[in-house]
């Protein structure tokens, strides 16, 4: 089961290393990442595979949002199927 | 492969466009809970609510966390209670109501629909039973919302139903004029009514229906205004498929978590109803959808051209992305449930005729209107007859939710409170109907051919 992980924030040291250091304590496997910064943010995506996590989809999504909070950034974990209803025919 | 593009202008139209699942509404059969005593009816009318929608809102809020979008209502529906109280000797169905309302609360959605009552062509025991319940029902109950069919395109109008009707809705009213008459916010009068709408206050779960099933509602006027404000002054085709377009994403993502819901919940997934829901939030209406069509307000000349075209648009593009669509489909125009409408309504642009006349191209019809406490019964019966010959002769589902606000009158506004909204009280006209409502008896079903 693939999800996508989007950060946008402002830009500093040590965000990639923080969401993949936690993804990676819930046993989720990072399987594409790409970032850019556009107008001075920070905006991060990854593919992620969350059929071996350690908790259900659903918490692991509200740990990352108050992961997010904590650090003063949006960091959102959403099953992929969404995206792909919405712009794939 | 995503594109970063796609999968922002997914949470842009979230985070800023207000969208999101309306709705995911279990409908469910009560046909079993029939009983000679009303107590006993009520106790397994609880009983059956509560097990088949244990899990409703524990599922809807999971999925609203693994895919990052909102299901603002979790609801549920019933058979039409004058059915499944049919059998019940007594004189009152307000235990029944009230059974649906603690199965409700217990539930933890945040309404019931089917207190209702078929009598498109005339009415059993139990459909007057239900229908002189409902005012005292409203009043007992929290999140019970009831609704009566009185006329369809097959049978005509129930004129003797619609005269009920005037009065009940003033009884309602009254009794709960503490709240400006909020009974009457839950209360629907319907032509041609649906047996799968996951809306409230209308919905109800049709005798056609299964055991159990999960229908969804979509909305998203924010996001149909703001795809609008990139083809400014571009000609109607380009408008017409910039709103298809929108709207076949919007109704993807219902048919997904609507077959997701249905599949964690072990219950058949039933429609996608393709409605534009607007609410009480500023970027969610669907008036300023068609101000942005290039009307100054809206109500003025136009608006009802701009309408069809919104309505007709919004069912192409969303019937392609569900393989089931029913419900109601089509804009809805809730006037106090919706911040344009509102404004327009308060400038004395949007006026109850224009009203009327924009819901011959769109559902549902006069909804959430309120109009002064002195209004008599008849004025309310004649506009309910208006409405449903509008249904009847077009083929539509038709429908007036009215508050007639005690002691208020034009110029004043009712407050309901959340999703609900307020509304100004908007002027009827003053001439009597009551020779015509009196009248009773049934207007016949309107020819199918020769129509011009």
């Amino acid at each position: 089961m693939k999800a996508i992980v989007t950060v946008i924030g402002e830009d500093r040291v040590g965000i990639i290393a923080t969401v993949c250091t936690d993804l990676a304590a819930y046993n989720v496997n990072v399987l594409d990442i790409s970032q850019t910064v556009m107008q001075g943010y920070f905006t991060m995506m990854m593919v992620v595979d969350v059929s071996n996590a350690t908790c259900p989809v659903a918490e692991l999504a509200q740990k990352f949002d108050e992961k997010g909070k904590e650090m003063g950034l949006s960091i959102r974990l959403q099953r992929a199927e969404i995206f792909k209803a919405m712009h794939r025919v | 492969m995503l594109s970063f593009k796609d999968i922002l202008a997914t949470q842009d139209m979230i985070d800023k466009r207000h969208l999101d699942i309306r709705t995911i509404t279990m409908g469910i059969s009560l046909l079993d809970c029939a009983h000679e005593d009303v107590n006993e009816c009520a106790r397994r009318i609880y009983d059956k609510i509560t097990r088949k929608a244990e899990n409703l809102v524990k599922v809807g809020e999971e999925i609203e966390w693994e895919f990052g979008i909102p299901i603002v209502n979790k609801r549920i529906s019933v058979t039409p209670i004058a059915i499944v109280g049919n059998s019940c000797n007594t004189d009152s169905y307000v235990p029944l109501a009230i059974a649906m309302d603690k199965a409700a609360q217990e539930c933890g959605v945040n309404f019931i629909g089917g207190f209702s009552a078929l009598v498109q062509k005339g009415c059993t025991k139990g459909d007057w039973i239900l229908m002189d319940s409902i005012p005292e029902a409203m009043k007992a109950t929290n999140l019970v919302c009831s609704s009566v069919n009185v006329g369809s395109t097959k049978a005509g109008i129930n004129m003797d139903a619609v005269a009920k009707m005037g009065n009940i809705i003033k009884k309602t009213a009254e009794l709960t004029a503490d709240n400006d008459g909020l009974g009457c916010a839950k209360l629907v009068v319907f032509a041609n009514a649906v047996e799968d709408n996951p809306f409230m206050a209308g919905a109800f779960h049709g005798v056609g229906e299964p055991e159990v099933e999960l229908n969804v509602g979509v909305s998203g006027p924010g996001v149909v205004y703001h795809a609008l404000q990139s083809v400014k002054g571009q000609p109607f085709d380009v408008v017409a498929e910039t709103i298809k377009k929108t709207a076949f994403r919007i109704t993807r993502m219902g048919q997904m978590v609507g077959v997701e819901a249905g599949k964690r919940l072990d219950v058949p997934f039933g429609i996608v109803d393709l409605s534009l829901a607007p609410t009480p939030a500023v970027g969610d209406s669907v008036a300023r959808i068609l101000e942005e069509m290039g009307l100054e307000v809206c109500g003025t000349h136009g608006t009802t051209a701009a309408l069809a075209l919104l309505n007709d648009a919004v069912k192409k593009g969303g019937v392609m992305a569900s393989n089931h669509v029913g419900g109601l489909s089509g804009a809805f125009i809730p006037v106090s449930e919706d911040e344009g409408m509102i404004a327009a309504a308060e400038s004395g642009v949007l006026t109850l005729d224009k009203l009327e006349a924009m819901t011959c191209v769109c559902s549902v019809g006069l909804d959430m209107i309120a109009v002064p406490g002195d209004t008599s019964a008849a004025t309310i019966s004649a506009i309910i007859a208006d409405e449903a010959a509008i249904g009847m002769v077009n083929s539509k589902t038709t429908a007036v939710r009215i508050i007639p606000a005690p002691g208020k009158t034009v110029g004043d506004r009712v407050e309901m409170g959340g999703l609900l909204g307020s509304a100004p009280v908007m002027p009827v006209h003053g001439e009597s109907a009551a020779d015509f409502i009196a009248r009773g008896g049934r207007i016949p079903a309107p020819l199918q051919s020769l129509k011009n």
